[in-house]
């Protein structure tokens, strides 16, 4: 088991950064997801803990001990593949050797340590198959095996759920998961699906165009985006996003439509916009609550139901966006319909237009 | 200025023809099942008609001189192996008188009594006994040294920034663009001013330098064709970049050394201009030394044939071998993903 630290890593390639100098500790036993959209830059961060990409400048520290320019394999992590990897010529059993005779371990002893794994991921009928003959799901769990034999200090996991069936994706996202929790060892986790992340981690670092944006438990990242790239990535649909001006404490949208500002966010509201200005205000679509008193008007664009709830998407007019919203199932709102809709003021989020960061409330600060 | 030009519509972009053939098994037109068959029924007339002069060559070995000139030609004819016998033993011509002598003889060999057959008697083993023992020795080595450099090489391009690299491989390509011929007058003089003419040395260098590009080119396209996920795994699992080589490359490679190493077999085994050039007793080959099997009464069939039939056996056995890998190995280079 073990820590990971990266100290101001980077990785250009010619004049282009592939990731931008980021600072990241993960702690022992830890299930840290790399988060992002293609090509932000987490896949190569993960390749770089692992030494399958070298990094331009930076430390990497494993346990403490600095791994930067050591071989991969001089490293003691495990690497699960997208495509899983397993060799072709191999069978199952073979493939999940293969880590042990790299450490000319006695062929008893690797018998018993494959049996074991086999065994706990319940796999052992599959011990004989060539990998081709094998679904992709069954070629996940032995690639797991395979990365699990070696008893690794790490594991790291490059969208090993990203070539499966939707169907399979969820076994297996609780497979990993439960896998997690019984050896409880370190890994770290790239993909691109955030309902994915927020499953599975104790805490999320969310990239974007080579910088890391946040990084934070999935409660942090979802419901305290850093900026409004995390706002927009995290959930789905994203945080509604209602550009606005504000002035003496009430953001208004056009028209009549205002929305007072909390007071916990009043300093720091009256601090950016130096008493009035453009202002951008967030909210989860369970932030809002249709109701008659609600001081927001807007009518139904669309509606959808999702099971429990539905969600409306609402035209505020003005030039602003469609914002959704959840409401309940049993309520029909026909299109067109004008409906009124309140903020908990305790969900509502507020970024500078020109940097894009979140404000900070001040009222721990004033208290 | 690009001007938007219009989308075409499917009667302009789409198939002009209907379409009768799909890839779906259940589900092919009655019109191209019948071509499907007559076009197989073609391919085979085809292949047995391109295989008639080898029949032809099988045939004529195992006649006599008499039945290789017979008038019509026979197609039905008692076996003999007089061609093989001439073909690889030094023979002398018996006077009536000695012929009778022989046949008194009673522990004559079944060699000789071959030679007796057709009047002669036998010194010593041929000088193409020797030449086809050179080819096996030119031809095995230097197809070794190409597919074993050509791998390594291949896997270099293949996965390490090379500097230079697609500068590296036209010029390893660039040896292949004028015919070899035209070197031979060059070669032949620099090879007697350096000692390498006539020697086994000489040969599989020249042939190992003109198969090394092929082979690295191909080997390269094999190479490609196989993810570097494997190597990364097996990196990461604990293994070094030599072992990652031997233990997951190779073996995914095989197909590709297979073919490789029939297609250089083949170009080193049949080399004909230099070997004629170059060689002239203690290195020559076998494809120069067959048309010089002509023999001293009259051009002997049989011998040339028997000549030719050994000189194919070696590269038949070795293709055979590798067949399976070979036949998947054409297609699958050039056409996955």
């Amino acid at each position: 088991m073990a820590t990971i630290t990266l100290q101001q890593v980077e990785k250009k390639f010619g004049s282009a950064y592939a990731v931008q100098p980021m600072d990241l500790t993960i702690q022992d036993g830890e299930f840290v997801v790399l988060l992002g959209p293609s090509g932000c830059g987490k896949t190569t961060t993960l390749r770089m803990i692992s030494g399958l990409e070298a990094v331009t400048s930076g430390k990497i520290l494993l346990n403490g001990r600095d791994v930067t320019w050591l071989h991969p394999s001089e490293r003691d992590i495990a690497f699960v593949f997208q495509f899983f990897a397993l060799y072709p010529h191999l069978t199952a059993r073979e493939n999940v050797a293969f880590p042990l005779q790299a450490q000319s371990v006695p062929r008893d002893e690797v018998t018993k340590r494959v049996n074991e794994v086999l065994k706990l991921l319940q796999i052992e009928h599959l011990a004989n198959s060539r990998p081709a003959a094998l679904s992709g799901g069954d070629q996940q769990r032995i690639a797991l095996a395979r990365a699990l034999v070696r008893r690794p200090s790490a594991f790291l996991m490059d969208e090993p759920l990203g070539a499966l069936d939707a169907e399979f994706r969820e076994t297996m996202r609780a497979e990993i998961k439960r896998l997690h929790l019984s050896i409880n060892a370190t890994t770290v986790y790239v993909t691109h699906d955030q309902v994915e992340a927020m499953a599975m981690s104790d805490r999320i670092v969310v990239m974007s165009a080579a910088v890391v944006q946040q990084v934070g438990t999935p409660a942090e990242v979802y419901y305290d985006p850093a900026n409004l790239f995390v706002a927009r990535f995290i959930g789905s649909p994203g945080m509604n996003l209602l550009k606005g001006r504000y002035s003496e404490g009430v953001v208004s949208f056009g028209g009549s439509k205002r929305l007072p500002v909390p007071a916990a966010w009043r300093a720091a509201v009256d601090q950016v916009t130096q008493g009035g200005g453009e202002l951008i205000v967030g909210f989860r679509p369970e932030a809002a609550s249709v109701r008659a008193d609600g001081e927001l008007e807007a009518t139904v664009y669309a509606s959808d139901l999702h099971g429990g709830f539905s969600m409306l998407h609402l035209d505020l007019g003005h030039e602003n966006p469609i914002v959704h919203v959840r409401a309940s199932r049993q309520e029909i709102y026909p299109i067109d319909a004008l409906v009124r809709f309140s903020l908990d003021p305790n969900m509502v989020r507020f970024f500078d237009p020109r940097t894009e960061k979140a404000l900070q409330p001040v009222a721990e600060v004033a208290l | 200025m690009t001007a938007t030009t219009p989308r075409p519509t499917f009667e302009q972009s789409g198939p002009r023809l209907p379409v009768v053939e799909s890839i779906r098994v259940d589900r092919v037109h009655p019109r191209a099942r019948i071509a499907g068959s007559v076009r197989a029924t073609l391919a085979i007339i085809l292949s047995l008609i391109s295989l008639i002069p080898v029949f032809w060559i099988v045939l004529t070995a195992f006649k006599t001189p008499t039945d290789v000139t017979a008038i019509p030609p026979k197609l039905i004819f008692e076996p003999s192996l007089t061609g093989f016998v001439s073909l690889l033993s030094d023979m002398r011509l018996l006077s009536q008188a000695e012929q009778e002598e022989r046949s008194q003889q009673p522990d004559l060999s079944w060699v000789d009594q071959i030679a007796l057959q057709i009047g002669r008697a036998i010194n010593g083993p041929s000088q193409y006994a020797r030449q086809l023992g050179n080819s096996v020795i030119i031809a095995g080595t230097s197809t070794l040294l190409s597919v074993v450099l050509g791998l390594l090489s291949a896997y270099a391009f293949s996965r390490f920034n090379i500097p230079a690299k697609g500068d590296l491989l036209f010029f390893i390509l660039s040896t292949r663009m004028l015919p070899p011929v035209v070197v031979t007058i060059p070669i032949f003089l620099m090879y007697r001013s350096i000692g390498l003419h006539d020697t086994h040395f000489g040969l599989i260098m020249l042939y190992t330098v003109f198969n090394l590009s092929f082979s690295v080119w191909l080997l390269k396209g094999f190479i490609d064709e196989i993810p570097r996920e494997y190597e990364e795994a097996a990196l990461v699992d604990g293994y070094t970049r030599l072992q990652t080589f031997f233990r997951i490359v190779i073996p995914q490679a095989r197909t590709g050394i297979a073919a490789t190493t029939v297609f250089c077999l083949i170009f080193a085994w049949n080399e004909y201009a230099f070997a004629l050039m170059l060689t002239t007793q203690n290195a020559r080959t076998a494809p120069p030394s067959i048309p010089s099997i002509l023999g001293s009464g009259g051009i002997e069939w049989n011998t040339i044939a028997a000549g030719a039939l050994l000189f194919l056996i070696p590269v038949v056995i070795v293709t055979f071998a590798l067949r399976q890998h070979l036949l998947r190995g054409v297609t699958f280079g050039a056409v996955r993903k």
